[in-house]
């Protein structure tokens, strides 16, 4: 397939630097594509697509007539991510992360960030993510984000920036191995030649994770995977990872609390789960404590939690920092908490609760990407440049209504990768979602989804909006230069009594063990003292 | 091991097999029909009844369908009904579901089957196929299933999970053959005068050949007896689709899952199958013609639905149970 006519245009491209000339990194990908016969390529994309519908790696769509399981669409052009600039990221994403959850530990005890000024408590008790029930909680380790899936895009000129946090329940991780899995054989010759960094690990580091949030004395934790059930648009997601990492995926209703503790229901009795790695979200984890009417929780399991006899990851309550007024003071809580520079750059952000700010907003709705606060999933968006006047005077009357419930961002020009169109290639804007796990320490694995909005000219990336995804190729370092990734981090040696204090609920005697398996310089980065 | 996984590995098994003996005397029905030119219509109406769902046909269809109409309606029926719960894809898409539910139980081999199993029965090749060769179609659904088995007893672990597959394989296939024993036999022996035609032995050939049986008992018979095939179908013990067979090798699973010793038992399940596997074990052929063989069959199926509810209250729902067993 000829790649010479691809033209990038305007936008930044991922591979293509001008027309025909593709970048430095790409180059061995180009020429092994231009040099296949023509319809190779385009069989190989049908062969991939066949390759997931058999393997059942599909996913639920809402609302949909027909039918209820789609493939998450996929196109067979890797994005490619320079080593470079992939340490970078990694730097970025774990200053983000450590300074968030030391901000979320903060606000459910002393909130010493509302107390200096930063940020203030009413947006804080406002947001719909912020649980009053759990004040005052010390999960294991101080970790309250285990699992998070950062959305980052690139502007016209290259310029990095995160989105998007997505520290309550993120998806996506299974389809970045299954495209993994499938892309080794869809190219077999360029992957052994280029060699990506592997993905394929994310399912061990996650259990180790997991267990080490759930360390029972003298026994391996017993994790569990909590689903929705198996008309959840990410069932397969669930139960890949149950599968992958050997654990039961369990339902409500498999769950009960008994004396004290959870339990599921096992052919042999009653079985005690330490860990719980759950995929539904907060309000309906306890019908005792949130929503009455959830069915897919387990009755007093926030009991069990507060009286620290079963972990959840991600710690209830994460969802405050997921808002995206909160969002916007997040360069601030970097500052505040570790006390240097944000790497990642935030998107500039108008909080319309601000009265200048929503001035402006109102008056500039027409080229602005207005968001509410709390959805996520590509819903609550309204990209301003592409809509109508009626929708647009239709989301202003909304904005004066509640203010609180809405930011405003610039229209970025995201970036764009070549896309198979049928015989030919076109440019489609993509974006990143990395995974990174917080455990005992931080983990980021190297690379992630890349999300596509395969309709023409769309910035939508969501897959319950026409998106699709892409394999994520992080190229090795070049040998001699190691990954420095550790560099500028705020990582202090703690002293056992800083272990101590972090334990929360643990006992004493659990506590010293924990202090003998976790060298210091792997020790856990939750609570650190911040630099202010 | 999940109760709830448990549940439906057990369900998961029944229902393939169930497909699979859908496939199996649809089959054998077009092939006698066509030995049987002068009446097409006569073949099929003891389908929708080894089902048990006569009613339901007749309610969607009506009476009045020309008999020659019917046996492809019949088998459109049977095949691809969505709504109607006992047809093939309904098994199938049901069995999908359990899997689906299940997946970490299953080498992923064993649920790219499935799947594709699925997606295939859905696809308009698959009815192209039902209508052009149906004789081959219903191969496929069959050859389905043995790879099925074929997978899964060449990568599951012998465990609690492997255990219950074939729990509910066994004791499915015990139900399906007693159903078209039972009823091919009223349409097989309406008189005694009957015995002895050569339609009847085509007729008796027919239902051999609907469970695959017809060497296996050539082999251990010879001559076509009707008394014979009864004996083979009910009370063989090297006959795989035979009977007492599956309860044999459906009461080894209960055993093996609690580590009960042979001969003893200690729950509803292990009781009642053990009962019902002894009503067979001592008995012959003779007794159960002269209790009659319907009311012996009828008889069996009740036995069959305690062994199941034995199941469903031992494994399946706990909570139900009046003393908890706690693990550590």
């Amino acid at each position: 397939m000829r790649m010479d006519g691809y033209d990038p245009g305007e936008f930044y491209d991922e591979v293509f630097e001008a027309i025909g000339k593709p970048r430095s990194t790409a180059g061995f990908l180009i020429d092994t594509l231009e040099s296949m016969a023509d319809g190779e390529l385009y069989r190989r994309q049908i062969a991939a697509e066949k390759a997931f519908l058999d393997l059942g790696i599909t996913f639920n769509v809402y609302n949909s007539q027909s039918g209820l399981e789609k493939i998450f669409p996929f196109d067979i052009l890797p994005r490619i991510v320079e080593a470079r600039e992939w340490e970078f990221i990694e730097k970025g994403l774990r200053q983000r992360i450590h300074a968030l959850n030391l901000f979320l530990d903060d606000i459910y005890h002393e909130q010493r960030i509302v107390r200096d000024g930063i940020v203030p408590l009413d947006l804080i008790l406002s947001a719909k993510g912020y649980l009053k029930a759990c004040k005052g909680l010390n999960p294991p380790w101080g970790v309250w984000c285990h699992i998070t899936g950062t959305d980052l895009v690139k502007d016209a000129d290259g310029t990095l920036f995160v989105l998007e946090d997505n520290i309550r329940c993120p998806s996506g991780v299974s389809y970045v191995i299954g495209n993994r899995q499938v892309m080794k054989r869809t190219f077999p010759q360029i992957f052994g030649a280029i060699n990506p960094r592997p993905v394929e690990d994310y399912p061990s580091k996650l259990l180790d994770m997991l267990q080490f949030m759930g360390q029972r004395s003298g026994e391996v934790p017993c994790v569990a995977i909590l689903t929705p059930g198996v008309f959840n648009s990410a069932y397969f997601e669930h139960s890949f990872l149950a599968q992958q990492m050997g654990v039961e995926l369990v339902t409500g209703g498999d769950l009960t609390v008994r004396d004290g503790y959870l339990y599921m229901r096992t052919t042999r009795g009653f079985k005690r789960v330490d860990v719980l790695y759950r995929r539904i979200d907060d309000d309906f984890l306890d019908p005792r404590t949130f929503r009455a009417d959830s069915l897919l929780g387990v009755p007093g399991l926030m009991d069990v939690y507060r009286a620290g006899k079963v972990a959840i990851c991600n710690a209830p309550g994460t969802g405050v920092a997921d808002d995206k007024v909160i969002y916007a003071y997040v360069p601030k809580i970097i500052e505040y908490y570790l006390g240097e520079k944000i790497i990642l750059p935030n998107v500039d952000t108008y909080m319309c609760w601000v009265p200048q700010e929503r001035q402006y907003v109102l008056e500039h709705m027409s080229e602005l990407v207005i968001k509410t606060a709390n959805d996520s999933g590509g819903y609550g968006v309204l990209i301003g440049p592409h809509s109508t006047k009626a929708v647009l005077a239709e989301w202003a009357e909304r904005i004066k209504e509640n203010p609180r419930n809405f930011i405003a961002q610039r229209t970025l020009s995201l970036s764009r990768s070549p896309v198979i169109v049928g015989e030919r290639c076109e440019g489609r804007h993509v974006d990143l979602r990395p995974f990174v796990l917080y455990g005992r320490d931080i983990y980021v694995m190297p690379g992630g989804l890349t999300r596509v909005a395969l309709k023409k000219g769309s910035l939508v990336v969501n897959s319950s909006q026409g998106g699709g995804s892409k394999d994520t190729w992080v190229l090795p370092m070049a040998p001699g230069s190691m990954p420095d990734a550790f560099n500028g981090m705020a990582m202090q040696t703690q002293t056992s009594a800083n272990h101590a204090q972090t334990l929360g609920t643990m006992s004493q005697s659990q506590a010293g063990q924990a202090v003998e398996t976790a060298p210091v310089e792997t020790a856990p980065l939750a609570k650190a003292i911040p630099a202010c | 091991m999940l109760s709830r996984v448990a549940d439906s590995v057990y369900w998961m098994a029944r229902y393939i097999e169930r497909a699979e003996n859908v496939a199996r005397y649809v089959d054998v029905s077009l092939e006698s029909s066509m030995d049987n030119p002068t009446n097409p219509g006569k073949q099929w109406m003891p389908l929708l009844a080894a089902a048990g769902d006569q009613a339901i046909f007749l309610e969607k269809y009506g009476e009045g369908m020309a008999a020659r109409d019917r046996g492809a309606a019949i088998m459109r029926f049977l095949a691809f009904d969505q709504e109607y719960p006992n047809s093939i894809v309904s098994c199938v898409t049901r069995a999908r579901e359990n899997a689906r539910q299940v997946r970490g139980s299953l080498a992923l081999e064993a649920w790219e089957h499935l799947n594709k199993f699925y997606h295939y029965l859905n696809s308009s090749e698959a009815r192209r196929r039902a209508a052009e060769s149906p004789h081959d179609f219903f191969s496929e659904i069959r050859t389905a299933s043995y790879l099925f088995e074929g997978i899964v007893e060449s990568t599951m672990s012998r465990g609690e999970e492997y255990n219950f597959l074939k729990l509910g394989r066994f004791l499915e296939r015990a139900d399906q053959t007693s159903r078209i024993l039972d009823v091919k036999y009223f349409i097989l022996l309406p008189t005694p005068m009957d015995v002895g035609s050569v339609v009847d032995d085509l007729l008796w050939a027919a239902l051999l050949h609907s469970v695959s049986g017809y060497e296996m008992f050539r082999k251990r018979h010879g001559r076509i007896v009707p008394e014979k095939v009864v004996d083979f179908l009910v009370l063989d013990r090297e006959f795989p689709r035979a009977i007492l067979y599956c309860l044999e090798r459906a009461e080894e699973c209960l055993l093996n899952l609690s580590g009960t010793p042979m001969g003893s038992f200690r729950n509803n399940a292990e009781k009642n199958i053990a009962r019902l596997r002894a009503n067979l074990a001592y008995t012959n052929v003779e007794e159960v013609i002269h209790q009659g063989l319907h009311e012996f069959l009828d008889d069996l199926q009740t036995g069959l639905g305690q062994v199941g509810e034995g199941i469903f209250e031992t494994f399946f729902a706990l909570d139900t149970q009046a003393q908890y067993q706690f693990q550590q």
